[in-house]
């Protein structure tokens, strides 16, 4: 562990460049979009000051952007990127193409509403929109993990045993542009740690020449998507691997799925990114009561650590699954969904009731927060509805 | 990351840990898909007039054109697809166009 670590303030969008800084890509081809300008400008700074030897593209549109990225990745180059909200939108191809390919570009996204009506503050419409990709999707709770998630990301995506693109996302505005108390190892500890990435068969490799991007039919088309899903799923231990190795060099803890208080929970609240900080300063008020609650977050969404978050829900009588976004048409949220199917797969049979929160960057208060857990108590008693509901717009 | 080279003829036997990670395969392998299949027509050279200018052989999509020692020898029918450019270019009126059902009804007679 360092002995002089320093803290200092800083936004999260900061700590994303830093850390990409740290990694030095070789390329990075990029468009500005709120609320995730300030990571690719703050990384344009790097580069004009001469402090990475990064090829910096600057294109038109996002669709370029990932496109330029594929194509820099496949020729054998580390790369990183990042968006959010309708950039990631107009990326959804290449998003594709990227984790078919097993290209292991790292990308973060400030998770942002999706129009219409316009919005540009924080859900996570955008990043769902990405979930059935074959990325690896990562959430942060705040500035300081979004920098360790964005260093753990290259580490996981670039090892053969993964070889898939990584989305580090954290919350728009509310983590990327606020100001908290910060750490950054050094320049030397982080190069040491991501070293440097040798793809195995780069295009620029004329000796021996590939081809990207074939057409494969149904059987090959088959086999390919069913690797990837391998891929993706076993990243899951590779994600605690390096988490573990990075936590044993920073000293600040890497869970794959941060738990509160969930050993003998009564309640238990499922919830993503920034939005945990709101459920845990409830849960400790309530604990403080004498009730028992807990908090579960989930800080990789895909691969979904299934088997850890129904663990963390095992002693709940009732289960709130609190989503960021909506799967419209669905009985449940993106998360909702999987946390049933979790518990499902793990036997456990509680109510579980699904919230769609915080659109939009709608305020998630403190009495909204209480009465989830109120709430739960009603589910549980069989005296409310476990339906689905937009929190502070129940009728 | 694998990248085995493959027999195109295995290529359905292959299992999932076989298949090169990212299907990134060995370049040159549209060689081996032969698609002069698809052509309704061909392409028919006649060498002795043939001035060897190389209008047929640049203007080719498919590559199609066999060229030797600096001299066309004739025509990749694995790869032509018909389209009838290097009919077009010739100068020189030694490559005409004809029905592959004609072509055909030739051989057989």
């Amino acid at each position: 562990m360092s002995t002089e670590i320093k803290a200092f303030s800083a936004t999260g969008n900061q700590m994303v460049a830093e850390a990409m800084r740290q990694a030095e890509p070789d390329v990075m081809a990029a468009y500005p979009i709120t609320p995730q300008t300030t990571i690719v400008e703050s990384f344009a700074k790097f580069v004009a000051d001469g402090r990475v030897h990064t090829e910096y593209v600057t294109v038109e549109s996002e669709h370029s952007a990932l496109s330029a990225c594929v194509g820099a990745s496949a020729a054998g180059a580390r790369v990183a990127t990042a968006t959010a909200s309708q950039g990631l939108a107009l990326m959804w191809e290449e998003l594709h193409i990227t984790a078919g390919m097993r290209l292991p570009i790292v990308m973060a996204n400030a998770n942002r509403a999706l129009a219409a009506p316009i919005n540009i503050h924080c859900d996570h419409s955008d990043i769902m929109g990405a979930r059935d990709t074959g990325w690896i999707i990562m959430f942060a709770e705040t500035a300081q993990e979004a920098y360790d998630n964005t260093v753990v990301s290259f580490k996981v995506a670039e090892d053969a045993r993964v070889q898939l693109p990584v989305l580090t996302t954290l919350d728009g505005f509310t983590t990327s542009h606020a100001m908290e108390r910060c750490e950054m190892e050094d320049d030397d500890t982080v190069r040491a740690f991501v070293g440097d990435y040798v793809a195995a068969h780069p295009l620029l490799d004329t000796d021996n020449p590939v081809g990207c991007g074939s057409y494969a039919l149904g059987d090959c088309y088959m086999k390919t998507h069913l690797a990837c899903r391998r891929a993706n799923t076993g990243a899951l231990s590779v994600i605690e691997e390096y988490g573990k190795a990075w936590e044993a060099i920073c000293g600040r803890p890497f869970n794959v799925v941060d738990t509160w208080g969930t050993e003998d929970a009564d309640y238990v609240v499922v919830v993503l990114g920034s939005a945990a900080g709101n459920a845990r300063h409830i849960a400790r008020e309530l604990c403080a009561q004498g009730r028992r609650v807990g908090v579960v977050r989930p800080k990789v969404f895909r691969p979904f650590p299934a088997a850890a978050v129904a663990a963390a829900c095992k002693t709940a009588k009732a289960v709130a699954v609190m989503d960021r976004s909506d799967s419209i048409g669905a009985a449940h949220g993106p998360l909702g969904a999987e946390v049933i199917s979790a518990l499902h797969e793990a036997g456990l049979t509680m109510p579980v009731k699904n919230y769609i929160f915080g659109l939009g960057g709608q305020d998630l208060t403190n009495e909204l927060m209480t009465s989830i857990f109120d709430t739960l108590e009603d589910v549980a008693a069989g005296t409310a509805s476990p339906a689905l509901s937009y929190l502070g717009f129940e009728e | 990351m694998k990248l085995i080279t493959p027999n195109i003829e295995d290529f359905n036997s292959w299992t999932v840990d076989q298949m090169p990670t990212g299907f990134v395969m060995p370049g040159g392998l549209s060689e081996h898909y032969i698609t002069g299949g698809w052509r309704s027509m061909r392409p028919v050279w006649n060498a002795e007039a043939c001035t060897n200018c190389m209008l047929c052989w640049i203007s080719c999509p498919d590559s199609s054109i066999i060229v030797q020692d600096g001299k066309m020898v004739g025509i990749d029918y694995d790869h032509c697809k018909g389209c009838g450019v290097c009919v077009h270019e010739c100068r020189f009126g030694c490559l005409e166009l004809i029905r592959e059902d004609q072509a055909d009804a030739a051989k057989e007679a």
